[in-house]
């Protein structure tokens, strides 16, 4: 809500400053957003009128003028505009004046002409863009009349950022009675008089949807100039509230829409045929708006009538061939009370809003219509001739305001303080709020514009609000005694974080919905999460995976010259799921996934560099996953090179994938490297065990190296699975320490070193039996998976 | 005794002019050895009286001493430029950068958000969680936001298609956190069922929420924390007391003004706006929203099962992207998802 300040001041006027009328609306829940002077700061610019206009004798473009100030002698100005021409009225700086941009005028020579003053743009004043020629003022302005009092251009702009629950405050009347109450100051708003009726022109009106239109006032009028002038006065009004000017008919229904809060809509009265009806669409019924927007119909849409066709959407816009031209001669003025439920969100279903539909659908004082559609009549009469009809009125039931009751211990108990029988009563008084008392309690009848009052909380609100926030006072926290619980079994997310930080990972938040093809190529989702309303393309779809935003990350990263990339996200995933919960349908489980790309530590001297590969990411995860073990699988991934990848599986629960990037996704992600990735449950993570005491052998322990040659094709899974059924008791640890190929093994061999560790708990033990130890597992080795000794 | 005087200065000077441990050994053995100048000293005794061999064993035990004495100095010399030596080959340029993994870092919302859960904890407040999608009931209906309910249009809706490609009914992505208190009242009031009186409600629920709205301050996915306190005693004024203490302790300044003024939520009456202003800094003297904050709408409680006669609180929202930016001076919020490690690891 968007007005002028001098115009609110002719409703009420404190004696506060612009700043503190400011402050005074902020505080009191009517936020001023902005404000904004009318004109920047310039002084000594009068009301002038060119008398004579002649060449100047060395310049082409220019004139030498005879100016009146109205005062003393004329001035002689010498002036370039292109439409000086004599009898103008044009603002005029004096000598001595300083104009926006610290711009002083003095008497100077202008071509060997001496001038005495500077006749001005409206953009050298700073009031408009224009600089096509001089400001030209009304024919009546008074000649030596300060400019900014003669256009008021100390005045000051204030937006309001109103809440919802405010729609008494969308108009100046409606802020005066705020102001007026919190400033304690008498309002005064404009007297309106019935208008004189001078025929006897009406239209009959039937409320088909009562309920969505319990009141509904018009008045014909007739013989009215559609191409009136609007006063100057209106005009700047208008154009200060943000509303442009269009004709006088418009303006004048704006302006009681800005000056009451009451929407009116005009119609031409030649173009209604019969009575005027407000009821409800039919499905599918079309109507074309007056910006031309065609719409078809929901059957919840009220609608304004004849008996016809459609003339307008109640409350929100008019007809395209119903409304008022510059020709209009007769014309048919509503003013109607429409329930906010009958309003709200269908103007946004369309995709529009309209001043009347933001009103109406947070509610119009339904006791001030018929008051503002006498206050158009009689600005109509006065701007615009004509002669009135009488008003007229279909009338249902309206809205009844139910008492509300207001329990003073309540108020105390809200709020931390009590207020008293006194200060709850002058509170109430202030905001012109009617109530009787019950015993202590104060039962409070709201005002007709009052929307927002009711339950004892929304009265309490205005308690405080006039009371002033600030002088609530801040107690001190008072902190429960008991101890919040603190599992040892759940490892909390932050140290799982925390492990990845340490580990040179850089923790990202992307963004939840992505581009459909990362789903198609990351997740392998052909069906994916796809959002109704998306604000981008690339912003489509919910995510199944966090991968797709980690490898973006990467391409942003190199573009930036970053060439080591290793982030990490936490965050939920998207999933269909007819057995998803809470949500039904959906499954919406945590991930934690990272990527390292390029080389595996950063670049630094006395180490030769190296990219990161899956062994490098695999590592992370067993580290991250510590100290629970995992067992890795091959595995298909849509995303995954499928040569190198694994899926990690920790107790017999799949919890996951680690591995390279698939070489298909690297061209067309612009990827000169593969990153490697791992995606975990989060769940699977912040499961923690408490740790189990085993006794540790106090006996030295026996170690031998051994090496063998087997299969390229066997994986060490296999084999360290055979092992541990099959191995001697006194083995305490079989560890993998050297992977060979090449010379000395034979193509499609490998060599594997294992370092074996031997120890009884009791006992020290003896050479023998190592030995026979090693010996037993060396056969079961040759047996089972045909393994070599490589001595 | 001249000559043994002599010899033991003669030794010295020997061992003096070795540098070498080996050679300080070839030299021992000249003056210490088995055939050495005191072994023959102390054999040419065997013809001396009693008398002279005492007066002469106690002299050439003496010079033995002397040599010896001279040796072991000449020993721990040579030891010492030994290592003198080895310590100048073996010394680092020791500026030369450390070797291994550089840290990496939390993003700084996510800090931001660990500093708020730490700071409430502190005052007992638990921490809660939700889903992201979200039904209409908890993200709005619940909350005493009723579909057409003017409210709404504050909140602009993403929506989710069903497979067939139709809106969703009654789907959406969470517009803020307050859905996450819903369920976790719900299921308070579920788990305290049987109590006479329901223990008190302290939580706070951080999160991602989501809005169609996009540009220089707005992203259509941003951070929230809401919070909640409801007991049978809990004001307004206890709400100033815990957002104003909250708010200095997070700037960790008292250097602080915060202000609280009326706004509108449908979820609490009365509600408020919180605005701080910094004394110092580049910020000095501005008021900037912070977070919006009320009393527990009498609707909310009821929609969940709690007697509002009976119980009250405060909720409280607030956006942790926005205070991440004014604690650490950040201007842009679109820097905070775009992945860029030179703004991220600033953060380490």
């Amino acid at each position: 809500m968007k007005f002028s300040e001098s115009w609110l001041r002719t409703f009420v006027d404190p004696a506060v400053s612009g700043d503190e009328l400011s402050h005074l609306l902020t505080m009191a829940g009517l936020e001023v957003e902005e404000e904004e002077s009318v004109a920047p700061a310039f002084d000594k610019v009068v009301v002038a009128c060119v008398l004579e206009v002649s060449k100047h004798p060395d310049a082409d473009r220019l004139n030498v003028c005879r100016v009146d100030i109205g005062r003393g002698a004329p001035l002689q100005i010498v002036c370039g505009a292109p439409n000086v021409v004599p009898g103008l009225k044009v603002p005029c700086a004096l000598p001595g004046a300083t104009l926006p941009g610290n711009f002083t005028i003095k008497v100077a020579k202008v071509r060997g002409v001496e001038s005495s003053g500077m006749l001005c743009s409206a953009k050298e004043l700073g009031v408009s863009d224009d600089a096509s020629g001089l400001l030209v003022l009304p024919a009546d302005a008074t000649i030596g009349v300060d400019l900014r009092s003669y256009l008021d251009l100390d005045d000051r702009l204030l937006t309001l950022k109103l809440t919802p629950n405010r729609a008494d405050c969308l108009s100046l009347s409606g802020i005066a009675r705020e102001v007026a109450a919190l400033t304690r100051t008498p309002a005064r708003f404009p007297e309106v008089l019935d208008a004189p009726v001078s025929i006897a022109a009406r239209r009959e009106i039937v409320l088909d949807a009562p309920a969505a239109c319990p009141l509904y006032c018009g008045r014909v009028i007739s013989a009215v100039d559609g191409r009136a002038a609007t006063p100057d006065w209106m005009k700047r009004r208008l154009e200060r509230s943000g509303l442009r000017s269009i004709s006088a008919l418009v303006d004048i229904t704006n302006y009681v829409m800005l000056e009451l809060g009451q929407p009116l809509h005009a119609f031409d009265n030649s173009k209604l045929e019969g009575a005027v009806h407000a009821r409800l669409a039919r499905a599918g019924e079309k109507i074309e708006l007056l910006n031309e927007q065609v719409l078809e119909l929901q059957d919840d849409v009220l609608l304004i009538a004849d008996d016809e066709r459609p003339v307008a959407m109640a409350g929100i816009m008019g007809g395209a061939d119903s409304g008022i031209t510059l020709e209009t001669r007769e014309m048919f003025v509503e003013a109607a009370f429409f329930a906010p439920t009958a309003i709200a969100g269908r103007a946004r279903r369309y995709g529009f809003v309209s001043d009347a539909s933001h009103r109406f659908e947070r509610g119009v004082d339904f006791g001030g219509t018929r008051r503002a559609l006498e206050r158009a009549t009689q600005l109509i009469l006065d701007i615009c001739g004509g002669q009135a009809g009488p008003v007229c009125e279909a009338a249902a039931t309206l809205p009844q305001r139910q008492p509300v009751r207001l329990r003073p211990a309540r108020v105390t108990k809200v709020l931390g303080v009590s207020f008293s029988t006194e200060e709850i009563t002058a509170i109430f008084s202030r905001l012109d709020l009617t109530f009787r008392r019950d015993g202590e309690d104060f039962i409070v009848t709201p005002p007709s514009y009052r929307f927002d009052i009711e339950i004892e909380e929304d009265l309490i609100e205005e308690i405080v609000r006039l009371h002033g926030y600030d002088s609530i006072p801040a107690r001190a926290p008072r902190a429960r005694a008991a101890m919040l619980p603190q599992s040892e079994s759940a490892r909390p997310v932050s140290r799982v974080r925390q492990i990845l930080a340490n580990r040179g990972f850089q923790e990202v938040v992307n963004y939840a919905f992505v581009e459909e093809a990362w789903e198609s190529d990351f997740a392998g989702s052909r069906e994916p999460i796809r959002l109704a309303n998306p604000i981008a393309s690339q912003m489509s779809v919910m995510r199944s995976t966090l991968i797709g935003g980690l490898i973006a990350n990467v391409v942003t990263n190199l573009k930036r010259k970053q060439n080591r990339v290793r982030v990490f996200e936490t965050g939920r995933c998207f999933f269909r799921d007819p057995a998803g919960t809470p949500v039904a349908g959906f499954r919406q489980p945590w991930k934690i996934a990272g990527l390292a790309y390029g080389s595996a530590t950063p670049e630094q001297w006395g180490s030769a560099p190296r990219n990161a590969d899956f062994y490098d990411i695999k590592g992370e995860v067993e580290l991250l996953l510590a100290p629970l073990a995992a067992r890795f699988e091959k595995c298909d991934h849509p995303a995954l090179h499928p040569g190198r990848s694994a899926r990690v599986i920790v107790a017999g629960q799949a919890i996951g994938f680690v591995g390279e990037v698939h070489p298909q996704w690297l061209q067309e992600y612009g990827l000169p490297l593969a990153p490697v990735v791992f995606e975990l449950d989060l769940a699977a993570l912040t499961a923690a065990k408490l740790p189990q005491y085993a006794e540790v052998s106090r006996q030295p322990p026996a170690i031998r190296d051994l090496a063998i040659v087997v299969g390229n094709e066997l994986q060490l899974q296999q084999l360290i699975d055979g092992l541990a059924a099959n191995r001697p008791a006194i083995i305490q640890d079989i560890r993998l320490f050297d992977v060979y190929t090449g010379k000395g093994v034979a193509p499609g061999k490998k060599s594997l070193a294992f370092r074996i560790v031997m120890q009884d708990t009791q006992r020290t033990l003896q050479d023998a039996e190592v030995d026979a130890a090693m010996q037993q597992l060396v056969a079961y080795l040759e047996q089972a998976f045909a393994a070599q000794l490589r001595v | 005794m001249d000559t043994l005087d002599q010899l033991a200065q003669e030794a010295s000077a020997a061992f003096a002019a070795t540098d070498d441990p080996d050679a300080l050994e070839q030299v021992k053995a000249l003056y210490l050895g088995k055939s050495g100048q005191i072994s023959m000293l102390l054999k040419g005794m065997a013809k001396m009286t009693p008398e002279e061999r005492k007066t002469a064993g106690a002299n050439i035990n003496r010079a033995k001493e002397a040599i010896e004495a001279s040796l072991a100095a000449r020993r721990e010399a040579i030891r010492r430029l030994a290592l003198a030596a080895r310590l100048a080959e073996e010394s680092l340029d020791v500026t030369l950068p450390g070797r291994g993994e550089t840290r990496g870092g939390l993003h700084p919302v996510t800090r931001t958000l660990e500093r708020i859960e730490a700071l409430f904890a502190s005052i007992g407040f638990d921490v809660a969680d939700g889903p992201e999608i979200e039904d209409d009931f908890h993200n709005f209906t619940a909350l005493n936001t009723p579909a057409d309910h003017p409210a709404r249009s504050m909140h602009d809706t993403f929506y989710l298609q069903e497979e067939s490609g139709k809106t969703a009914e009654g789907i959406l992505l969470r517009t803020h956190t307050s859905p996450i208190q819903v369920r976790y009242m719900e299921a308070h009031v579920a788990k305290y069922a049987h109590l006479p009186t329901m223990p008190e409600i302290r939580v706070i629920a951080p999160g991602r929420v989501y809005r169609v709205d996009s540009d220089a301050t707005h992203s259509p996915m941003f951070h929230q924390v809401e919070g909640l306190w409801i007991a049978e005693s809990v004001s307004f004024a206890d709400l100033k007391g815990v957002l104003a203490d909250f708010l200095r302790r997070f700037f960790e300044s008292d250097d602080l003004q915060v202000r609280f003024r009326p706004s509108f939520f449908p979820f609490t009456e009365p509600s408020a706006e919180i605005d701080v202003a910094f004394l110092s800094g580049a910020l000095k003297g501005r008021w900037l929203e912070i977070a919006g904050c009320g009393m527990v709408h009498p609707n909310v409680l009821r929609h969940v099962g709690i007697d509002p006669e009976k119980y009250i609180g405060f909720a409280f929202g607030m956006g942790p992207d926005r205070l991440t930016m004014l604690r650490y001076g950040v201007n842009d919020l679109r820097l905070f998802f775009d992945g860029d490690l030179r703004f991220l690891r600033q953060f380490v």
